[in-house]
């Protein structure tokens, strides 16, 4: 599954995109396998009121199924416009 | 293509001439343009950067021009949505909206505006002489975003 981050979550894990292997059935479970990695992944997502996610580029909340998903991405509330 | 997502500038005019070109039905043209300010907030801003999700952008931009159009009768639509570098001053995004009488031109753009500020994955990153930060999500977008929903 391919993981991508923006922004500052980007910044605190120090990479743009990855691939991760994972069994994980929800959002929630890949969090908590990311956690569960490295102090810097501890620290992106160490508040996740401050996080949204998308799966497949559609917002989804973290409690949302992975299953068939192909991209996750991780990023704080949109700023543009 | 109504929707696009650039590193380069735009000419609102050109923009506006291309939306309406070969039509006479047209009878009101709004635009939005949206501006690299500078905060002040007691450190001078020297650039901005804009960070996008490529594909996701577009499609979001997309679904929020289809809400649009299905709410007003709109004969056209421009969203121009710039990312990278941008200096203070420099333009960020044009919202351009065409309908036969005002009202529903005007309550378009504004409600492009809105769900593009909550909605289009785009992250600002501000530059001063202390560096530089995420700007947070204004409580305000939220809520402007919102009463389109009541």
């Amino acid at each position: 599954m391919r993981v991508l981050y923006f922004a500052w979550v980007r910044e605190r894990i120090g990479l743009p995109r990855e691939e991760v292997e994972t069994s994980a059935q929800t959002v929630a479970e890949l969090v908590a396998e990311l956690r569960g990695r490295e102090e810097r992944y501890a620290l992106a997502f160490s508040d996740l009121s401050a996080l949204r996610v998308a799966v497949d580029q559609e917002v989804v909340g973290f409690d949302a199924s992975l299953t068939a998903a192909r991209e996750v991405a991780f990023f704080p509330p949109m700023t543009g416009g | 293509m109504s929707v696009r997502v650039q590193e380069d500038d735009f000419d609102i005019g050109a923009e506006i001439d291309a939306l309406c070109e070969g039509r006479v039905d047209i009878g009101a043209v709004v635009s939005f343009t949206g501006l690299v300010r500078d905060m002040g907030g007691g450190a001078q801003l020297s650039s901005m950067a804009l960070e996008h999700y490529p594909g996701m952008t577009e499609r979001a931009l997309e679904t929020i021009e289809a809400e649009a159009r299905a709410r007003w009768p709109l004969q056209g639509v421009t969203i121009i949505h710039r990312y990278g570098e941008l200096a203070p001053g420099a333009r960020i995004v044009l919202v351009l909206t065409a309908s036969p009488h005002r009202a529903a031109a005007f309550e378009a753009a504004e409600f492009l505006m809105d769900y593009l500020k909550t909605r289009a994955p785009f992250w600002k990153k501000e530059t001063t002489e202390h560096g530089g930060h995420w700007v947070d999500a204004r409580e305000a977008d939220d809520l402007a975003e919102e009463r389109w929903r009541q």
